[in-house]
């Protein structure tokens, strides 16, 4: 779940960077970067972000003991696999061109149509493929290390705060 | 006519107890995530034990969507799974003394998981209940909700759909 006063945030990063709403893609996406590495949660998880930029984002978590949901077969919980798809989500919504600024998750849907298998790295890709003035819509999908068969499918709606409510963007 | 004596309280007490802690037990991410459960008779609440690890946005701070779900989805299996034993374990036919994460009854599979964030998740300890709406043979149906401070201020809501394992012991 991501915060509102990270618009603000963001709208000051930017002024450092003396850019604006319309700042670059590659700013957008080294600001989203910034904020999503400093993640707590997704840093215990040990969640790595391979890819971010124009509304699309790719995040993968080592296999870890821990984070095991069945004993029998040392697959991996499927509340550490919700946390990956929501933080991807998140992430692609942070770097769409026309979201900007600060995201929250009004709600997510995960499909889990295969155990992750043991000892395997996960990776999530997610699109936020629609966004309108106060909403963004994100599809998401995950893999083991066998990339013809996602282990999970997820979709999710997520706030869009822009910077000025009141600003010239439709 | 004659009647069996009422089973000693601590025996049944005992019996609920090692089930609950060896199911709770018997998943790492539950200890990862710091969700212990409180029971009364058969109703379960999960808690959820802040930590700073736990957070999602450090500016707010709120708890991140992951654990939220995480939590959510926890407690559902947990719920659906001490439900499942229940006659078992009350009739003593569950032999409770010796399970083990090996010997532990397979655990409900999650098919879908849903969740509604209603407000954000303050740092601090949560906790939620979850209802079996439908429970079947082969599919189940569960209801979740989880709140901080105050039982009708829900933070996060989630309906799953879970596969129910089979349990003549042959494997699903």
């Amino acid at each position: 779940m991501w915060g509102e006063k990270r618009t603000e945030r963001m709208a000051a990063e930017m002024a450092d960077n003396g850019g604006r709403a319309d700042a670059g893609g590659a700013d957008i996406a080294r600001i989203a970067r910034q904020f999503i590495e400093a993640i707590p949660f997704s840093q215990a998880l040990g969640m790595r972000l391979d890819e971010i930029g124009d509304g699309v984002a790719v995040i993968s978590m080592p296999y870890d003991a821990a984070l095991v949901g069945d004993p029998r077969t040392g697959v991996i919980h499927g509340g550490a696999v919700s946390a990956l798809m929501d933080t991807c989500g998140g992430a692609a919504v942070m770097c769409h061109p026309e979201a900007l600024a600060a995201t929250a998750t009004i709600d997510i849907r995960i499909d889990y149509m295969r155990p992750a298998r043991a000892g395997e790295r996960i990776t999530a890709r997610a699109t936020c493929y629609h966004v309108t003035r106060s909403v963004a819509f994100v599809r998401a999908e995950a893999w083991d290390e066998d990339e013809t068969r996602p282990v999970a499918a997820a979709t999710g709606a997520f706030t869009v705060q822009r910077e000025t409510p009141q600003g010239g963007t439709p | 006519m004659t009647r069996r004596p009422p089973e000693p309280v601590h025996l049944i007490r005992h019996r609920r107890d090692r089930a609950l802690s060896a199911l709770v037990e018997g998943v790492p991410y539950i200890g990862f995530m710091g969700i212990g459960f409180d029971r009364r008779g058969d109703e379960l609440t999960a808690v959820l034990t802040y930590d700073d690890k736990l957070i999602g946005n450090p500016l707010l701070p709120a708890i991140h969507g992951g654990v939220t779900a995480s939590f959510l989805e926890v407690s559902a299996i947990m719920e659906l799974s001490f439900q499942m034993l229940w006659d078992e374990i009350e009739s003593g036919r569950l032999d409770v003394e010796a399970l083990r994460p090996e010997t532990l009854p397979r655990l409900p599979k999650t098919i879908d998981f849903t969740v509604d964030y209603l407000r954000s998740g303050l740092p601090r300890d949560a906790y939620a209940r979850a209802r079996v709406n439908r429970s079947g043979r082969r599919y189940a149906s569960v209801h979740v909700e989880a709140w901080q401070d105050n039982r009708h201020r829900l933070f996060a809501q989630a309906t799953g759909h879970f596969l129910m394992p089979l349990r003549d012991g042959t494997a699903e």
